[in-house]
């Protein structure tokens, strides 16, 4: 388990990329994290599930910087992190996308894909203002990048379209894509498949595969819909109340006891 | 019929992402270049130069200049007339310390220092937003022009509190100053007009563009695609004071020559500049201009119906206008909030399929 471990459909994964250490989150009296630890290895697909309020949402924004916890620490490539500003986390190589979809909506599409080309850009004010040198040249290598990402998530067609005018399961995979963009080396879905019919969600499955796939993406994902959750995911956290009560692979999960409970509902008498 | 894009393709991407991708934009935007710079200089006169042409193209400066805060930044600003004076007075203030100095590095020269001025008052902007944002840059209005008015070292001392424009020169042409042929100020601000455009086209087509619009959109998104949102803010204030700045220095001293700061860069200037944006389009270089010329020459046509169609009385006509000119931006707001610019789009969807729409 030190240096990874083969998955069940024989894929091999590697260390651990990062690890959360005892990582408490208190908002005034409300404990939304209590005392949480646990790591994504390099290449897996890592679901964090629970019911509602369970603090999975918060979990992720601590991993991406919006929340600073109280206690514990968050350890990325085998150091501990310092304090970041999310800008700063996006620039380590850590993307993500929302709960409710986050794009900007008066941009097109391709504009919003190149937002995540952004970490990558670094020509100077002079150069952009007239179009000359690095900055054409970088304009140019990115875009490259960017329709790379289009044409992999099969969004081709609509790439001059205002995100704005786009249907809800498309907005979602253009916000897969302006993070798939950035090339991160851990990427975070909040609930990827919220809100999406069936065929949709398979959609999305199978994009979240092929990220896994053939870019070695390590993923770290929140999901309500169980049935994806065991499928997609290698190893699961469960969350409730701000606590772990599981950890493990899918089969291991799904017969923890206090899982179960904490799904059903247990009598108190 | 005449507005096409088949069989214009763009194989490359710098071809795709240039800034006019239809061939036939590119050659109007050409021919307009060209009756721009070798047609009109020769038949300008006083009259056009001084009451179209030279207030449209330092107004579509300083809209270019607050269209790339607002429109694509999304910070609203009520400080434009007072970055407009700091413009003007740090153009004065380098023409009367370097007499020898070409006009154009002064007025380049403003740009700048209106540029670290606006960066100065953009700082509270990545802690408030929205109206709150506004009102603090109407204190940055208020501010400068009093310090104009108050401190007598920005003035020279002078008796008036005015500054006037001393004659200057670029390559031994007359550009300022009372002896100032009509198409050399018309071309001088043409010049910057083009360039301006130019800059912030090319700005807004690319990278600090995209981080601009991503704050403008969504900032909490922006953050997190690792847009530093100070950063953009701050590049915004600067580069809209920028032009800001060169537009109140063009304003001062090709413009008017002789300028009273209240009356000349008052709030009216910052508002007046607001609704050219608006009117015209937020978030559109042609829009600037389209907002800048709407502005202009609206008063300028009621004046000419009034007065010389209608007949009606000078002091009826004045009062008309500015009834109308008010309504007529209510209606504007009202019937396309997304301004000039969004009618053109329009009206240019409309033409790629006249008149066969189906």
């Amino acid at each position: 388990m030190e240096d990874g471990y083969t998955t069940a459909d024989g894929r091999k994964i590697g260390a651990v990329v990062m690890e959360m250490k005892n990582i408490t989150l208190r908002f005034g009296g409300v404990v939304a994290i209590k005392d949480i630890s646990f790591d994504i290895r390099e290449g897996e697909i890592r679901a964090i599930i629970g019911p509602n309020g369970a603090g999975k949402s918060s979990m992720l924004n601590v991993i991406s910087g919006f929340y600073v916890p109280q206690e514990g620490e968050v350890w990325f490539h085998g150091a501990p992190r310092p304090q970041l500003r999310p800008y700063q986390v996006a620039q380590q190589g850590i993307a993500r996308t929302f709960q409710n979809i986050a794009l900007f909506e008066g941009m097109s599409v391709l504009d919003n894909v190149m937002t995540g080309r952004l970490t990558q850009m670094k020509s100077g004010l002079f150069a952009q203002a007239f179009w000359k040198g690095k900055a054409e040249a970088e304009e140019t290598a990115n875009r490259e990048v960017a329709e790379r990402i289009i044409d992999f998530l099969e969004i081709q067609s609509i790439r001059k379209t205002p995100v704005g005018r786009l249907p809800y399961g498309l907005k979602k995979r253009v916000e897969l894509a302006r993070a798939l963009a950035a090339e991160p080396k851990l990427l975070l879905l909040d609930e990827p498949m919220a809100g999406m019919n069936v065929e949709e969600k398979e959609d999305m499955s199978r994009f979240i595969l092929d990220v896994n796939d053939e870019f070695g993406t390590t993923i770290a994902l929140i999901e309500h819909d169980m049935g994806v959750v065991m499928d997609l995911s290698d190893r699961v956290v469960v969350m409730d109340y701000g606590k772990k009560i599981g950890d493990g692979t899918p089969e291991e999960v799904r017969s923890n006891q206090d899982v179960i409970d904490a799904y059903l509902g247990v009598s108190h008498d | 019929m005449f507005y096409r894009e088949a069989g214009d393709f763009s194989t490359s991407y710098p071809e795709d992402s240039q800034t006019f991708p239809i061939k036939f934009d590119r050659i109007r935007y050409y021919i307009v270049l060209a009756i721009a710079f070798l047609v009109v200089p020769f038949i300008i006169n006083d009259y056009w130069a001084n009451a179209i042409l030279l207030p449209f193209l330092i107004y579509a400066i300083a809209s270019i200049g607050l269209n790339i805060l607002t429109g694509y930044c999304g910070q609203v600003s009520l400080g434009t007339g007072g970055f407009m004076a700091v413009g003007a007075y740090a153009c004065y203030k380098f023409m009367t310390a370097f007499p020898d100095l070409s006009m154009f590095i002064n007025v380049i020269l403003a740009g700048v220092v209106t540029a670290f001025v606006g960066m100065l008052f953009g700082l509270p902007s990545l802690r408030i937003k929205g109206f709150y944002l506004a009102v603090a840059t109407l204190a940055a209005q208020f501010f400068l022009v009093w310090l104009f008015n108050r401190v007598p070292w920005f003035y020279n001392y002078s008796a008036s509190g005015q500054i006037n424009a001393p004659e200057r020169e670029v390559f031994g042409i007359i550009v300022t100053g009372p002896n100032t042929a009509a198409w050399a100020s018309y071309l001088f601000c043409l010049i910057f007009v083009t360039f301006a455009a130019i800059i912030a086209r090319n700005l807004t087509r690319g990278s600090t563009g995209r981080k601009w619009m991503a704050i403008r959109d969504m900032d909490i998104a922006a953050e997190i695609i690792g847009v530093n949102p100070l950063k953009a803010k701050l590049t915004a204030f600067g580069v809209s004071s920028f032009f800001i700045g060169i537009s109140g220095a063009l304003f001062f001293a090709v413009y008017l020559g002789a300028v009273e700061v209240g009356e000349a860069f008052g709030i009216t200037k910052s508002f007046l500049i607001l609704f050219m944006v608006i009117i015209g389009g937020l978030g559109s270089v042609f829009g600037s201009f389209a907002g800048a010329a709407f502005m202009v020459l609206l008063p300028v046509a009621l004046k000419v119906i009034g007065v010389d169609v209608l007949g009606w009385p000078t002091d009826i006509v004045a009062h008309f206008q500015l009834v109308i000119v008010g309504a007529l931006i209510i209606m504007f707001l009202i019937v396309e909030p997304h301004g000039l610019a969004q009618l053109w789009r329009l009206a240019k969807e409309k033409l790629r399929l006249w008149p066969f729409p189906h």
